[in-house]
């Protein structure tokens, strides 16, 4: 592959990923919650915008839907652990295995291609605007504005007070008690965005590639975790920046690490090992530096 | 007005590990009071703490807040008008939080956390104001997360933001047992100017018999789960620490420690 397609794979992937690591970066350090829901919802997003683009949705319609149908997930997987008081990481699992065959009704069959719709990529619009055979460039700046707006939308939630409840209760739920809120509620509301928003990055992952495949899920709180994990030791670095934008540059960075052991000779079929492999280099090089936060009774 | 009424209090019943903390418990504390207890290690201080904030389950009895019965109503619901400092200072503040953040979702408590800022300009002016009074310096370090202040420093905060919006009651356990003598004499002196201005009714833990004598107006000695010394007005006022002091040896003999 040449250089330039190297780089192209690696803005697009790392785009999509980073709005998938905007949700975990919610589950995983705000609320610190392992959340395996996603490995369901973010397949959700994507066969819910494979069954409704083959119905003649627009592109538009396919985002919302997929991001309120996220919600639904997160809640549920809110209710299972908050309500039911199943452990977190079980919880997210058994929403995910529950999406597993949601995802196959929704879809009716385990892959499900759209090639010749229109996209959120590939459509008049776009096509008039930066010509008929720029595909990859449409693709990067399309993504590109919407990274930026949702990453400025989940800053600006996040400078709230409601944002401000969300951060604390990851921080210190016995101070969301005494400020007499039901710290289970504002659990279930951090799910809930972030499965929104991982099934409307599911959404566009799908109208990139133009096809649902239920095994794409598989691996993605992996993937997000160590995005974050990245960005958060770049935010350590350099402390003016923000997370979200953190989050942006270890999805970058990550993909980048992941296209160079491919180009370098690894095959595709290695790619969910070094995905696991990564994670937990990952993990133990951050054991030595201390991060525990959560403050407990 | 505070009513504990036959409380009943087992942990793990039925266990080998069952612990009966209390037995046919009952206390009235009456509006304004400010009660120090003190007691042995596990007379139930913190039991009956919990019990009346309703951070645990009782076995039997009521629990009456002014009159009305609270008994099966949640925590959260009754820190509406409950304060409550706890002897970890990390307990009460948010510790990625700075202090100013802090302090604002502190005096939101009570009102809606919807998707408006947080705080405006005026608000900090204020909140520094506030912690000009403190008179620890806390005006000028407002901007650093709250986790790197000191144990005292947090305390100090923790107990501006449980006592910041209109609460009729205080709760505190054991509040100053983690700092150093001198902090733990400023935020007692804090802790007293805070309730008389806002006419607290307030309950205190506390291991010092010190401040237990000096500071409020009701003592009481809690052993194996019942109150061994309780006086009120004059009687309080007229207490000397070595009084409680001979008392406290007795139980503590009796107990074998
Ligand atoms: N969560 C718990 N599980 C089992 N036993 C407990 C628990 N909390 C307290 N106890 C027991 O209950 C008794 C009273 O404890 P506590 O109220 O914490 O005492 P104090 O605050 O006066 O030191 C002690 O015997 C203690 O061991
Ligand atoms: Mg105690």
């Amino acid at each position: 592959m040449d250089f330039f397609g190297i780089l192209v794979g690696i803005l697009i992937e790392g785009l999509i990923y980073s709005i998938v690591s905007f949700g975990v970066y919610i589950t995983y350090k705000i609320l610190d919650f392992p959340d395996m829901t996603v490995d369901g919802s973010f397949p959700l997003g994507m066969s819910i915008t494979a069954t409704l683009t083959l119905m003649g949705f627009s592109p538009i319609y396919t985002l919302l839907i997929s991001f309120i149908l996220g919600i639904i997930a997160g809640i549920l997987t809110g209710i299972i652990h908050v309500k039911l008081k199943v452990g977190d990481l079980l919880s997210g699992i058994i929403m995910m295995i529950a999406l597993y065959s949601i995802n196959l009704r929704i879809a009716g069959r385990p892959n499900l291609p759209f090639f010749n719709k229109d996209t959120l990529f590939r459509n008049d619009l776009f096509i008039s605007i930066f010509g008929p055979n720029n595909r990859p460039i449409t693709t990067i700046v399309v993504l590109l504005v919407i990274v930026i707006i949702v990453k400025i939308l989940l800053d600006l939630f996040l400078s709230t007070k409601r944002g401000y409840l969300l951060r604390t209760v990851g921080d210190n739920e016995t101070l969301i008690t005494q400020l007499a809120i039901d710290k289970g509620n504002i659990k279930i509301m951090g799910l809930a965005i972030a499965n929104g928003i991982v099934a409307f990055a599911g959404s566009i992952y799908a109208h990139d590639r133009s096809f649902f495949e239920i095994s794409a899920g598989t691996g993605t709180l992996v993937i997000a975790v160590s995005n974050v994990i990245i960005g958060m030791q770049i935010m350590n670095k350099f402390h003016n920046i923000k997370p979200t934008t953190a989050v942006i540059i270890g999805s970058l960075l990550y993909r980048a690490v992941i296209s160079i052991a491919i180009s370098i000779g690894l095959e595709a079929r290695d790619l969910k090992l070094i995905t696991a492999i990564l994670l937990l280099i990952i993990l133990i090089l951050n054991k030595f530096k201390s991060t525990s936060k959560v403050v407990k009774r | 007005m505070i009513e504990l009424v036959n409380i009943n209090k087992y942990y793990n019943p039925g266990l080998i590990t069952e612990t009966c903390v209390f037995d046919n418990f009952s206390l009235k504390i009456k509006d304004k009071q400010f009660v120090s207890v003190v007691g042995s290690n596990g007379s139930g201080k913190t039991t009956m703490l919990n019990i009346i904030c309703g951070s645990i389950p009782i076995d039997s009895g009521k629990i009456i807040i002014d009159g009305q019965d609270i008994t099966n109503k949640k925590e959260f619901t009754r820190m509406k008008n409950i304060g409550r400092v706890y002897q970890n200072p990390a307990l009460g503040t948010s510790p990625h939080l700075n202090i100013i953040e802090n302090l604002a979702i502190a005096e939101n408590k009570n009102k809606s956390f919807n998707l408006s800022k947080l705080y405006s300009k005026s608000d900090e002016e204020r909140y520094k104001e506030l912690l000009k009074g403190l008179n620890l310096g806390l005006e000028d370090r407002c901007d650093i997360p709250m986790k790197s202040l000191s144990g005292g420093q947090k305390q100090a905060v923790a107990l501006l933001m449980a006592t910041m919006t209109d609460i009729d009651f205080l709760i505190l356990d054991e509040h100053t047992a983690a700092l150093d003598p001198k902090t733990a004499d400023i935020i007692m002196e804090l802790t007293d100017r805070i309730i008389k201005q806002k006419n607290l009714t307030s309950i205190m833990v506390t291991h010092n018999l010190r401040y237990a004598v000096e500071y409020g107006n009701r003592l009481i000695m809690m052993h194996e789960g019942k109150t061994v010394i309780d006086k009120e007005g004059s009687e309080k006022e007229n207490i000397k620490v070595d009084e409680v002091l001979k008392k406290f040896t007795e139980i503590s003999i009796e107990c074998g420690n």
